[in-house]
């Protein structure tokens, strides 16, 4: 057999190596790199996270997991300094946003969070209107005209898969929304700020199926334009959205992995017990 | 990350995986006591028992469609991660495995029926030998499964070779009894047929290993198997 032969046969064996996301798949640049992070809800309470170290590859998904109070939403609230609202919590160590240390006394809050959005476990619209709900926060970062406004105000309930069911009643209050519409105008309102991380703390929780699956068909959209982390207690959306996940216990972070190997194949004992729901 | 020892939250669901790995050691069972009994009624020359392989089959294909609608069931309801999604694919591809080992080994026990009309032909020592390697490898592969041993599934992984080894043997065998005598043709061409049906009972028996390597650790054995059949070439060697 001669060697041109042989390479035909290696190169057509398989599917040629075509892989279900690797690590080689994922983006090589990370948008946000936390370093030895330690997190302290108060001075004398332990320490609810410690020393972690885990990147955001940039616009990826990096799905969180692990059993309540393991410290996944916290990790997600020192990212966008939440914590600042209360006095006591303490954060020490590096979270860098494309280099830039957030935790760092000097860093604008206001400026902090048009860059890093959260979209919570509730859908929490603003009692206004839904155009309002939209504007609002645009408004606090930008001076936009009349027009610039009604285009970003689009933009934005278009990204968010809402636009259709919404623009007719742009005016209306969102209050009269449903759940999923609702929690699908928060991630505009999100998105319009033009953020470049947008952080989800369950944000599928307290909807019905089918408005769980437009969520997530919607963060597998929005990860084209933005790094997304996902705290979810639904294994299988974490399975589903993510393509790296990362597991933490007792406010330490056991095992991360990209999410085929990390629900097919864990290397740690313990994640493997919370997968499979031998736990406790 | 070998399955943990630990029980299931959901003590239905731990249930439910425990019920499926019996059902493959029933079926692993079943598929060994046939590989033995078609063997026996050659060598035996037992057209009885050679039947009662044939009627038996059956039952390994109402398994395999069992095991699969059982896997399917639990795909669905518990969406199973992990270690126990791996098993519940092994499973469901050891039972192919085994369903496939049946019908050898019917097809074995079909043939012995033919051999058994036709005058004795040398020895049958070699089907012998070889059966109960066959069956040994089965039976560790299927144990390996059920105590969740990717060691011992390793073993028989590598240990297929001396069951080559002797069907080769019979392969020369069978061409020199076809030579000598075009009489000995019926015969030997069916015994050939039965060797390899023993032959790829083993293969499977490997199949089986692999799989459980894979449910247990979760990663595939992707180096080339030692193999020593040699029959595709024992005559003349192909071209190329």
């Amino acid at each position: 057999m001669n060697s041109e032969t042989q390479t035909h046969i290696e190169a057509s064996r398989g599917f040629g190596g075509m892989q279900v996301r690797s690590d080689a798949a994922l983006s090589m640049k990370n948008r946000i790199e936390i370093r030895n992070l330690d997190f302290f809800y108060g001075p004398t309470l332990p320490k609810a996270l410690k020393g972690i170290s885990l990147n955001f590859p940039d616009r990826q998904v990096t799905g969180m997991i692990g059993p309540s109070g393991c410290g996944k939403s916290t990790l997600l609230r020192v990212m966008n300094r939440m914590y600042s609202l209360y006095p006591g919590q303490r954060a020490e160590g590096e979270v860098l946003l494309d280099g830039e240390n957030l935790l760092d006394p000097q860093m604008d809050l206001n400026e902090l969070r048009s860059k890093v959005g959260m979209v919570f476990q509730k859908p929490t619209p603003f009692p206004m209107t839904i155009y309002e709900n939209i504007a609002f926060g645009v408004r606090l970062h930008e001076k936009l005209s009349k027009a610039e406004m009604d285009q970003r105000v689009e933009w934005a309930l278009t990204r968010a898969a809402i636009w259709n069911e919404v623009k007719d009643r742009l005016q209306a209050s969102a209050m009269g929304l449903s759940g999923g519409q609702q929690q699908r105008l928060c991630i505009a309102r999100t998105i319009a700020v033009r953020p470049e991380v947008i952080l989800f703390d369950e944000p599928t929780s307290a909807l019905d199926p089918i408005s769980t699956l437009k969520i997530e068909e919607l963060i597998d959209e929005l990860k084209r334009d933005f790094t997304i982390a996902i705290v979810t207690h639904n294994m299988q959306q974490a399975a589903r959205c993510a393509d790296q996940v990362a597991f933490f216990y007792l406010g330490e972070l056991v095992e991360v992995a990209p999410a085929a190997a990390m629900f097919t194949a864990p290397k740690h004992p313990k994640t493997q017990e919370y997968i499979t729901g031998r736990f406790g | 990350m070998p399955n943990s020892t630990r029980t299931h939250i959901v003590t239905s669901y731990g249930e439910d995986l425990k019920r499926l790995r019996e059902m493959i050691a029933r079926m692993g069972g079943l598929a060994e006591r046939q590989v033995a009994d078609s063997a026996l009624c050659l060598v035996r020359r037992d057209s009885d028992l050679a039947a009662e392989v044939v009627m038996r089959d059956a039952e390994l294909d109402a398994m395999e469609r069992e095991v699969e609608q059982y896997c399917v069931r639990l795909l669905a309801l518990r969406q199973p991660l992990a270690a126990d999604l791996r098993l519940i694919i092994a499973c469901m591809k050891i039972s192919q495995d085994l369903e496939r080992i049946g019908d050898y080994a019917r097809n074995g026990a079909k043939r012995a029926i033919v051999v058994s009309q036709q005058p004795m032909m040398g020895s049958l020592n070699g089907f012998e030998r070889m059966a109960e390697l066959v069956q040994e490898n089965l039976k560790g592969a299927i144990d390996a499964l059920v105590e969740d041993d990717a060691a011992k599934a390793d073993e028989v992984w590598g240990n297929d070779e001396p069951i080559d080894g002797i069907y080769n043997g019979i392969f020369r065998e069978m061409l020199t009894f076809m030579m000598e005598d075009p009489r000995n043709i019926t015969s030997a061409t069916h015994l050939l047929f039965i060797a390899k049906n023993l032959e790829r009972i083993g293969d499977h028996a490997t199949n089986i290993a692999e799989r459980v390597h894979f449910a247990v650790l979760g990663e595939s054995l992707t180096e080339e198997r030692p193999k020593a059949d040699i029959s595709s070439s024992a005559v003349v060697n192909p071209p190329g």
